[in-house]
């Protein structure tokens, strides 16, 4: 490996900071409410005497006792234990596609026009509000060559289950409801793509990767039946290879009679490059908090754009941005809907900020974000590859895309170092710990970092040279790595606790009880 | 003529044309179209995307998309009656302040160690949520209110393996729509409404007794219900869904609950809702936050779809850490298709606003905000009820929602509301085809945030609008 760089001499902020509920002293207010007016109170009396008897609290909660600059103390020593994008690289956390939230975006979402709007205002009021998700919309049916987008879902979760509850929808509607009761998906695609089909009913089939990786289209054509109701897949799968076959997939599909929904979650890699209705997809969506730049927000609110071709369009979650003239409008009277799977219009702010980011870069950006996000990945790729005990997983001598499933297992098996000792012991280094892979870990001691574009250069060699120099620790003094972290914001966690059930404390009620019967 | 300038990427650091030439040569190609080799030409993408032409800077892009926010007209500036799942409050700055942490704000799914104070505040949130709703345990936050109302529903029939569920009818229509897909071909086979008694919008206990059979998976409620008023017979429908084997959900709006009893203190199983009205901006809606809150019992902990984390010692030593899951294999990032429900990225920013709320609010906060909407919400249904055509529907007592009928007026919900945005006031929601048999009626919602000034101006208002 040629391109080393310094290794950061880290130290996390140790807080040592004690549970807020530790915290309060009696008496002490965080913020004060404003008191009804003296005319308010002559009119209704007493608040208690407005709540039926049986209904008054009568404990108040156990809420902490603090003084406003307390709370907030205690909070930014928290976020300062945190390891957020913007303070730490986090190319490790692959399929997450972690890039930079643009701070302009983050001003426009604080304006009250924004902030402020109640999901229920007149539409004549909302018209800037329509105006993006209209334009957005347009924005992602150009990029997916979809026909229409809806931003109901929040997350690619609630994405792939809008899709699924389509799927049944569109089979009903045909009177296949009942004989279509299977789903295929892969074991490479995201767990909810197993997951979302079988919370809508169906019997999910999942096919193994064949020898060189890719789902196996022998065992496709055998799960193939009248009972196909649609394949759900992802693609590029987690390793990071874009299906060559991956027409033929959707096209045996469809000759059966069942639909193709592909996951999009993460689309770095091919935004202008390939779409997904041009391979025939029904459906697919994108992950708005991924490649589209929204903050992840420690695990949400995000957005997970649902885009589906014309015949599907009238399944669609309700209500519907519209535009007749100049105005924009909302349209709930839709007979074959689903219905909804979310409270109001999803989450608006989300859909803002890909708006700007879309707009800042144009189509020429986009299809840089996708060239570095390629680049950089097979960049990191030749760094790793020279890393010892790191190899690759399927896939030999073939190009990857924006991201791939590595494996230490040879170094496990020399060091007995495990993936999990290593994720421990790259935070020593100020690196956000990496992502391992989905369940079950099918490639053993795996690891899946995914540079994006708002990576620079000298981050990937940062990473790269963290795990050179941990696997150097590895085999030489393996001792170090299985007891990281060690300048880490905490030492090493008992984790029994998370294989026995009834040893897992989850309030502080409990825990503080748990304590008390220790002693 | 000057030259165009040549574009770099502010957030695309190696789109400098030397850092991305030093990169194809390391890494051995000469075009980056080699590594797209993966792609079968026939499925690539050939001609440019066609999108409108950027505004490189951030100056433009700001000038442009605020231009267009600024055709919205938001609650800040005009006097908003609007509720119905989505509350305009004050937002404490300290909250705002925290969660625009660009620590917490642009984390994901980093690990126990490099994130654990995320862990902690997720843990504060249950600890402090799971005390003012009555109950024992919850996971990470969920989407919203509605969806977490399905999911409590189809735990019920989990637990129970019965396939059916009680809901009463006041339950607004929208979020029948987003529970009735996600029970559709579910464990849940039927959904029963429940009727309630028309002169006070309360659950009829003897149609919950008829409708209570055998197949009975669990009964929903919700306080305050849909239509604002505060359901008092928590109690009895508790004890006769127990009697029947059934299990009780409360649907809630956990800003009642600093006076209102906590659903766990009249016999709730199960506890839903959104936390949007703790310390979160309405966002269009897009600030909702959903939970599920269970009591300690193994079986309904199992049937938690949400992720966990809990309190762990260390491994040395004195102080506590966190663990990366919980009860994993309930989840489908472990189980895939044989998880409970899917489970996916939800809303941890918004349960970071809403422990930073509780927080700074504490007990006393919490029964302070708790009176000041009801005396408030009370003034104003009376200001209201004191204008000749105007009628209140429902005499019960109610937290900050009411229902007014304006059929006396021979004028429209939507003609009133026409007329009272001229006067920049949002009226109340129209429920008029939500809820047909009521009459031309409107969901009006008062909080902390109204003066006394301000609902004498709806009342005068709306006096001119009936005129």
């Amino acid at each position: 490996m040629s391109e080393e760089t310094r290794l950061r001499n880290y130290h996390a902020q140790v807080w040592d900071e004690p549970l807020l509920m530790d915290k309060s002293v009696k008496g002490q207010r965080g913020i004060l409410v404003p008191e009804a007016e003296k005319e308010v109170r002559d009119a209704v009396g007493e608040a208690k005497a407005l709540i039926p008897s049986n209904m008054r609290r009568e404990q108040s909660p156990d809420l902490p006792e603090m003084a406003q600059p307390q709370v907030l103390r205690h909070f930014t020593r928290l976020s300062q234990m945190t390891m957020g994008n913007d303070v730490s690289n986090d190319i490790g956390v692959g399929t997450c596609t972690m890039k930079y939230s643009p701070k302009v975006n983050e001003a426009l979402c604080g304006m009250p026009q924004m902030a402020d709007l109640h999901p229920y205002q007149d539409e004549s009021t909302v018209q800037g509000m329509l105006e993006i998700m209209y334009k957005t919309r347009d924005f992602l049916r150009e990029i997916s060559g979809m026909d229409e987008i809806c931003f109901q879902p929040t997350s690619g979760g609630q994405a792939v289950y809008t899709a699924s509850s389509i799927v049944r929808a569109y089979h009903q509607a045909k009177g296949e409801g009942d004989k279509r009761d299977q789903v295929i998906t892969t074991m490479f695609s995201h767990p909810v793509d197993a997951a979302c089909p079988a919370t809508v009913g169906y019997e999910v089939i999942t096919l193994m990767p064949d020898k060189d990786g890719y789902p196996d289209f022998e065992a496709l054509k055998a799960a193939l039946s009248e009972r196909t109701a649609a394949l759900f897949i992802t693609n590029p799968e987690d390793i990071g290879l874009y299906n060559p076959r991956i027409e033929e997939f959707v096209k045996l599909v469809h000759s059966v009679g069942g639909l193709c929904f592909t996951d999009q979650a993460n689309a770095n890699g091919v935004l202008g490059k390939a779409r997904a209705a041009d391979v025939g997809f029904d459906m697919c969506h994108f992950n708005l908090h991924k490649t589209f730049s929204s903050p992840h927000g420690g695990m949400g609110p995000g957005c997970g754009a649902l885009a589906v071709k014309e015949h599907l369009a009238k399944f669609l979650p309700v209500p519907v941005v519209t535009k007749e003239g100049k105005r924009y409008g909302l349209d709930y009277d839709r007979p074959d809907s689903i219905g909804k799977v979310r409270d109001f219009c999803g989450n608006a702010q989300v859909i803002l900020r890909t708006y700007a980011w879309i707009m800042s870069l144009g189509a020429k950006g986009l299809n840089e974000v996708a060239e570095i996000a390629v680049l950089n990945n097979n960049y990191l790729e030749r760094l790793l590859l020279a890393v010892p005990g790191v190899t690759e997983s399927y896939g030999e001598g073939k190009v990857r895309l924006d991201q791939i499933r590595y494996s230490w297992e040879k170094m496990t098996a020399d060091t007995g170092v495990t993936s999990e000792d290593v994720e421990r012991r790259m935070t020593d280094f100020g690196i956000q710990a990496y992502w391992l892979s989905h369940h079950p870990h099918v490639i053993p001691e795996p690891f899946t970092p995914e540079p994006s574009d708002s990576h620079s250069k000298e981050d990937i060699d940062e990473w790269a040279t963290v795990m050179k120099q941990i696997s150097k620790e590895a085999y030489e003094e393996p001792e170090k790595v299985k007891s990281a972290p060690h300048r880490g914001i905490t030492r090493a966690v008992d984790e029994s606790a998370m294989l026995l059930h009834e040893e897992c404390i989850f309030t502080y009620k409990k825990y503080k009880k748990v304590k008390a019967e220790e002693k | 003529m000057a030259k165009k300038r040549s574009v770099v990427y502010p957030y695309i650091p190696n789109s400098v044309a030397a850092t991305r030439s030093e990169m194809l040569e390391k890494t051995g190609v000469k075009d980056v179209e080699e590594l797209y080799v993966g792609i079968p030409k026939k499925l690539r993408f050939k001609r440019p995307l066609k999108l409108p032409k950027p505004l490189h800077s951030e100056l433009e892009l700001k000038r442009h998309v605020s231009g267009i926010l600024g055709k919205n007209k938001s609650c800040e500036e005009h006097l908003s009656f609007l509720g119905a799942g989505c509350y305009q409050h004050h937002v404490p700055s300290v909250v705002d302040t925290v969660i625009n942490r660009g620590e917490f704000l642009t984390a994901y799914s980093g690990s126990n160690y490099s994130d654990m104070g995320r862990f902690q505040v997720m843990f504060e949130y249950v600890s402090m949520l799971t005390d003012l709703v009555g109950m024992e345990v919850a996971g990470f936050p969920m989407y919203d209110g509605s969806s977490s109302g399905g999911t409590a529903l189809r735990i019920c029939a989990r637990v129970t393996g019965r396939p059916e569920v009680l809901v009463p009818e006041t339950v607004s229509p929208l979020r029948m729509k987003v529970i009735e897909n996600y029970c559709r071909n579910s464990e849940i086979k039927a959904i029963h409404r429940v009727s309630c008694h028309p002169d006070t919008g309360l659950i009829d206990l003897r149609d919950v007794k008829a409708k209570l059979t055998a197949n009975t998976a669990g009964v929903y409620l919700e306080n305050p219900s849909y239509l604002g008023m505060i359901e008092t017979q928590g109690r009895e429908v508790a004890d006769l869904a127990h009697e029947n084997g059934s299990l009780f959900a409360v649907g809630v709006n956990p800003m009642s609950l600093g006076v209102l009893a906590p659903p766990g203190d009249y016999g709730a199983d199960i506890v839903s809702g959104d936390t949007q009205p703790l310390g979160v901006h309405m966002n269009y809606g897009g600030g909702a936050c959903g939970f599920v809150a269970v009591r300690d019992v193994e079986e309904h902990i199992a049937e938690l779809p949400a992720l966990m984390t809990s309190i762990a010692d260390l491994e040395e030593g004195e102080g506590f850490g966190f663990t990366l899951f919980a009860w994993a294999e309930r989840l489908s990032y472990a189980a895939r298709e044989n998880a409970k429900e899917y489970t996916g990225t939800a809303t941890a920013l918004w349960s970071t606003a809403n422990a930073v709320y509780l927080a700074l609010m504490g007990p006393q906060g919490m029964k302070d905000i708790g009176e000041t909407i009801l005396q408030k919400s009370h003034y104003a249904k009376k200001l209201l009820a004191e204008i000749p055509d105007l009628k209140m529907p429902f005499p019960s007592t109610h937290f900050n929602e009411f229902v007014v009928n304006f059929d006396g007026t021979g004028k429209t919900v939507s003609q009133i509301n026409a007329a009272l945005l001229k006067r920049k006031i949002f009226g109340g929601k129209d429920l008029s085809e939500e809820f047909p048999r009521l009459g031309q009626c409107a969901l009006y919602c008062v909080s902390e945030i109204h003066t006394a000034k301000d609902l004498k101006k709806l009342a005068r208002a709306l006096k001119e609008v009936i005129a």
